[in-house]
């Protein structure tokens, strides 16, 4: 993608579907996950045992499917955007999902939490305005 | 102690199988497969390299290893702290493919690494 060429509307608002996506279905699997409790690594069985729990909610189900629907979206837009403009892009999903976990799932945000997701938001989009470039 | 062992897996298990994978898919494009699409055909080859299956050994380690964390960490956690691939990415991209990373990459990756120490500051 040249700088002249802007991504169109469409592409944007992929984008903001795929973001939408990843939050969502990670924020699903998370939820399915609290229902099932804490999986400690006593056994190889209560291993086994927890899993099996945890697949027989239908909320890790729809969170594989919604993360499989970004994986599809992510190849989508990997077609018509740089992965440069796609990283930093992307990484407002961090602070998404926190958003989210405070939101939906009741957790504590602290002022700390908060600061390292926008360090890490600024970092991403560094790495991802690198341009890139092969020793060969 | 098990927060961290389990985050580190899901980071070096979920870019080893990135890696593993995209290097499969590369070599892919050297072999010759007959028929079907081009996509189609670049999986198939894809999926005939031993790296291909190992990328998916890993991946899937990751992905339960994610789930696992999950049951005990909060989500808000969890996902800022595997920001930490983009740390394994560049110095793995320095120590096993002698790229060079120029000074932005490497300013983004120590926001990064302070990102997650905050995060794992609120943690305790």
């Amino acid at each position: 993608m040249n700088d002249s060429k802007k991504p169109s509307l469409g592409t944007f608002l992929l984008l903001a579907v795929a973001v939408a996506l990843d939050a969502g279905g990670t924020l699903l699997l998370s939820g399915g996950m609290k229902h099932v409790g804490s999986i400690e690594a006593a056994t190889s069985p209560a291993v086994v045992r927890a899993f099996g729990r945890a697949f027989a909610r239908v909320e890790i189900w729809l969170g594989i499917a919604t993360l499989i629907m970004w994986f599809i979206c992510s190849l989508v837009l990997f077609s018509r955007i740089d992965f440069s403009y796609f990283q930093p892009a992307s990484a407002i999903g961090y602070a998404l999902v926190a958003l989210l976990g405070y939101a939906v799932l009741g957790e504590t945000v602290t002022a700390a939490r908060w600061i390292g997701i926008v360090c890490i938001c600024a970092g991403v989009t560094l790495i991802g305005r690198t341009p890139p470039r092969t020793t060969a | 102690m098990r927060t961290v062992v389990c985050l580190s897996i899901v980071i070096l298990a979920g870019t080893g199988g990135d890696l593993l994978s995209a290097h499969a898919m590369k070599q892919s494009a050297r072999l010759e497969v007959t028929g079907g699409s081009a996509v189609a055909m670049l999986l198939q080859g894809g999926f005939r390299l031993s790296a291909m299956w190992a990328g998916l050994v890993l991946q899937a380690l990751a992905f339960f290893t994610l789930l696992a964390l999950l049951s005990w960490a909060d989500v808000s956690f969890v996902v800022p702290a595997t920001a930490l691939n983009y740390v394994v990415g560049a110095a793995g991209s320095v120590l096993f493919f002698r790229e060079q990373v120029d000074r932005t990459r490497w300013a983004g990756v120590l926001l990064v690494c302070l990102g997650v120490a905050f995060i794992f500051a609120s943690e305790r």
